[in-house]
């Protein structure tokens, strides 16, 4: 009896029916919505505040394009992080893929003078073939993931010094550094639009079909998913592979966007890439890596470094800032866990 | 006898020791989350050397009732909390429980299973030691001299992993009870004499520690915490199941709805009394059913199925036949599921199922599945959901591509479909974007039924159907397996809950040693009957071979 009061009283049993089957009460709760767009409000406040402070250097269009420009290849590479992560496997390996595939593309390129396509072809397929030896030993010789990719990573980052001569190549074809960076699009160059494509492209195969669906089972539950009669191994294989192939293809951008490849830079991204990751997983869909979460995060760091530069810090705040974030995202992650669990608990 | 305002009318009708003052003693308390209220003026009191039951479905105010005396909820105003007749104040820090002399065993036991069993045995003294030097071989010693006094066999150099399911139990049981001991003993300053009852502990609670030990487990583990509350403890014995209340307690409180539908003497009460306060209302649906029109050729057919344990195993199931599998805990019953299912990379044999052969050892479940198979696993949290994920998405895993389009999901067409399901399978709430782990045992149960229901098997597996779930919801399980049966489907259940072969079964299959060794049907089909003939197995050499693996 009482209990039918109570329920009554509670937001979202009355109303039409329809508009509580699109909205459930628990995603109109205040609380919740905060959760879902904090990082959005975050980022808002960040730019508002450097804004205030630097309206002349920080609210320009030449700021904007550079903070949604330079970051395609962090978008990018993330985004290739997000298919294994979904999946349940760390692959640590993509920084040492980047460089790999910006490598393999400045070699044939500019010094051996391939012409453009077949050479990112090849930096492609050299990234999907890492990808491949990632899934044979950690699918087929059931090796720990973090391992693994620890270990082929370090392998790809010696590989790349060595056909590097551990020297910077540079004069990769202009067309690539044209269609990277040469060219703008509402003043952003189009590197960023296609970090935005491959968000929209992630987004719709990991929500909307049954792949994407599947997957998440994979890495959420390894047993149910084999007992309910899905190819667990094919599945996780094939995203690491896809993380190989989308890092190998954040490398090619990345050639083109510094007209060719450096044999230790690409080292730098694995933590920003990881912080990004974690931290889009507390936002837009909480308790989940999501292409949108994670686009948001990659904006909202960035955002926050390049204020903090033109205030006058210097490059450790890069470091601080990743750091920081990864270790905050993930805290924030057990926090909101551990409250769901008490939540559950009393229903 | 029976009194919903509380336990102290109902409890001079008990048998009881009146003259002592209750060793801990609870009134009125109350807990409210939000809107909700989760307990309504709870009474509840455990006497010296009594055995006290706490029976009730998922969701009516246990588990609060526990977290309330741990420190971890706050109760609402107005709840008193006596210990041994000296009034203690609400709320309780977390962790007071230690210093009232109170102590949990949780399901989950708090083992440390990569470690010895003497160094889980220590595990709290050493946390509080100021010493920084531990004697491994002392340890032992001490650790032989615990379970010498409580008559248990283990080995204190044994790894906790490699322990068996009872060993454990028996284990995470004794520790609560000597850090207790111990606790009093550093407060008294002085040498308590062992079986001095100022060193006994006040309050052990147990929540169900049965819950995944076999039924030579369950005995070793009652006969212990009898000794325990002989020593004059008093013991809150938390559980599901009727029977063990029935066997082990002096006393049992029913909780429903968050309030106490009663607290009887359990000598005096029966199963049928128990049940009805359990679930709030009359019970007409105990009976068994009568025998059903059963289809005559047979749906499936195993052929010499073996693996690690099984040994050439071959029997038939009909089209709506439900046949049960029973035998004691490591002698094949509960392999012959994941056998046939492709779960067991040992399996070898051949399963026929309408009218196909496959052979056992290449079957994945992949093409189980494909085959007509379904497989409900007893393990729901590890084998048979995603907790972290929705009601929506674990219902829906095997029939993703039913709402596919041009390649794409149909996302509310998905909600909507599940809650469907929900509605057919009486899942209580009926939200399916709800996280999975927030329903209660039973309905988290319905969705896995739901979830393999909907490929419409031919031949149905069922391992533990009912483990962890409350008895409403329990009934409901037999009659949702009873209806796909009616329907055609082949039902085979593996379980070591006997009451519910006997009730479920229309045969039933006894194993020895992986060999099939009895089939009994019609009369033959009592729970009494199954028992005597899963033990008759257990004689002579085969003891040694059917022994739960350690």
């Amino acid at each position: 009896m009482t209990d039918d009061a109570a329920a009554a009283r509670s937001p979202g049993a009355r109303g039409p029916r329809r508009l509580r089957d699109a909205f459930p009460a628990s995603e109109l709760d205040p609380g919740r919505l905060l959760e879902r767009f904090g990082l959005l409000i975050a980022w808002g406040i960040v730019v508002a505040v450097f804004g205030a402070l630097r309206p002349d250097t920080f609210l320009t269009t030449a700021n904007f394009s550079t903070i949604f420009g330079s970051q395609a290849v962090l978008v990018l590479l993330t985004l290739g992080l997000l298919i294994p992560l979904t999946a349940g496997d760390y692959d640590l390996s993509i920084a040492g893929v980047l460089s790999l595939s910006a490598m393999i593309l400045a070699v044939l390129n500019a010094q051996d003078g391939w012409s453009i396509g077949p050479a990112i072809v090849v930096a492609l397929a050299a990234g999907a073939g890492v990808g491949a030896v990632n899934g044979l030993f950690v699918i087929v010789f059931g090796v720990d993931s973090f391992i693994v990719t620890l270990g082929t990573g370090t392998v790809m980052q010696g590989l790349v010094l060595w056909i590097s001569h551990s020297n910077t190549i540079t004069g990769v074809s202009s067309s690539l550094v044209n269609a990277v960076f040469g060219i703008d699009f509402l003043s952003i160059p189009l590197a960023f639009y296609y970090g935005l494509g491959l968000c929209v492209v992630l987004w719709l195969v990991l929500e909307y079909t049954a792949l994407g669906r599947r997957l998440l089972f994979v890495g959420r539950g390894r047993r149910v998913a084999r007992l309910s009669g899905l190819n667990v191994s094919r599945l996780r294989w094939g995203a690491l592979i896809a993380g190989g192939l989308v890092s190998a293809g954040a490398g090619v951008v990345y050639a083109g966007t510094t007209g060719g490849a450096d044999p230790t830079s690409g080292g730098s991204f694995l933590l920003p890439a990881f912080a990004a990751a974690f931290l889009g997983a507390t936002t837009i869909v909480p308790g989940r890596f999501n292409p949108w979460g994670t686009l948001a995060a990659v904006y909202f760091l960035v955002t926050g470094i390049t204020g903090l530069t033109i205030l006058g810090a210097e490059s450790y705040v890069q470091q601080l800032f990743y750091g920081g974030a990864l270790v905050f995202a993930v805290a924030l992650s057990q926090i909101t866990r551990r409250r769901e669990l008490r939540d559950a608990d009393a229903a | 006898m029976i009194d919903g305002d509380g336990s102290t009318d109902a409890a001079t009708a008990a048998p009881s020791p009146a003259a002592e003052p209750a060793l801990v003693e609870l009134r009125n308390l109350s807990k409210t989350f939000g809107r909700t209220t989760v307990l309504k003026g709870v009474s509840l009191e455990v006497r010296p050397r009594e055995i006290h039951g706490l029976l009730g479905q998922n969701g009516s105010g246990k588990s609060t009732l526990i977290k309330i005396l741990a420190g971890f909820h706050e109760p609402d105003e107005g709840g008193e909390l006596r210990i041994r007749g000296e009034p203690v104040r609400l709320p309780l820090r977390p962790g007071q429980f230690r210093a009232l002399g109170i102590s949990f065993v949780h399901q989950d036991l708090a083992l440390i299973p990569t470690l010895s069993v003497a160094e889980n045995l220590a595990v709290g003294r050493l946390a509080r030691s100021e010493r920084r030097v531990v004697r491994l071989s002392g340890e032992r010693r001490r650790a032989r001299a615990v379970f010498e006094r409580y008559g248990i066999d283990i080995d204190p150099r044994a790894q906790v992993a490699r322990l068996s399911s009872t060993d454990r139990a028996l284990l995470a049981i004794v520790r609560a009870v000597e850090e207790l001991r111990e606790t009093a003993v550093a407060r008294a300053g002085a040498n308590v004499p062992e079986d001095d009852a100022g060193g006994a502990p006040t309050l052990l609670v147990l929540d169900e520690p049965t819950a995944f030990l076999p039924r030579t487990g369950v005995e070793l583990l009652f006969g212990l915490v009898r000794s325990i509350a002989a020593r004059g403890a008093g013991v809150l014995f938390v559980t599901h199941d009727l029977d063990e209340a029935l066997e082990l307690t002096d006393r049992t409180t029913v909780l429903f709805n968050g309030a106490v539908a009663g607290t009887v003497g359990t000598r005096s009460t029966s199963h049928r009394q128990l049940v009805e306060l359990i679930v709030g209302r009359r019970l007409e649906l105990l009976e068994p059913e009568p025998e059903r029109q059963r289809h005559d050729q047979p749906a499936v057919s195993l052929q010499h199925v073996s693996d690690q344990v099984l040994q050439d195993v071959s029997f038939d199931v009909h089209r709506g036949e439900i046949v049960g599998v029973a035998s004691i805990v490591g002698a094949g019953s509960e392999e012959i599921p994941y056998a046939i299912f492709g779960a067991s990379p040992s399996a070898t044999g051949t399963v026929v199922v309408d009218g196909r052969a496959y052979d056992v050892a290449r079957l994945t479940p992949a093409r189980a599945i494909e085959a007509g198979m379904a497989l409900i696993p007893a393990e729901r949290a590890r084998d048979g959901s995603i907790g972290t994920l929705s009601v929506a998405d674990n219902v829906t895993m095997l029939t993703l591509d039913d709402y596919e389009r041009a390649g794409f999901l149909r996302r509310r067409g998905l909600v909507r479909g599940a809650a469907r399901l929900g509605e057919r399978f009486d899942v209580r709430p009926n939200d399916p974007r709800m996280p999975y782990t927030s329903l209660s045992g039973g309905n988290q149960q319905k969705v896995v039924l739901a979830k393999w229901f909907e490929t419409r098997p031919s031949f149905l597996l069922l391992h533990e159907p009912t483990q962890g779930v409350d008895v409403g919801a329990r009934h409901q399980i037999y009659q949702l397996i009873r209806d796909a049966a009616a329907a055609g489907t082949a039902v085979l259940c593996a379980s070591t809950d006997y009451e519910q072969l006997a009730l479920l079964c229309d045969r039933v299959l006894v194993l020895a040693r992986g060999r099939l060794f009895r089939e009994l049907t019609g009369t033959q089909l009592t729970k009494e009957r199954i028992t005597a003939e899963c033990l008759a197995a257990l004689t002579g050499s085969s003891l040694e071979q059917a022994r739960e693996p350690a």
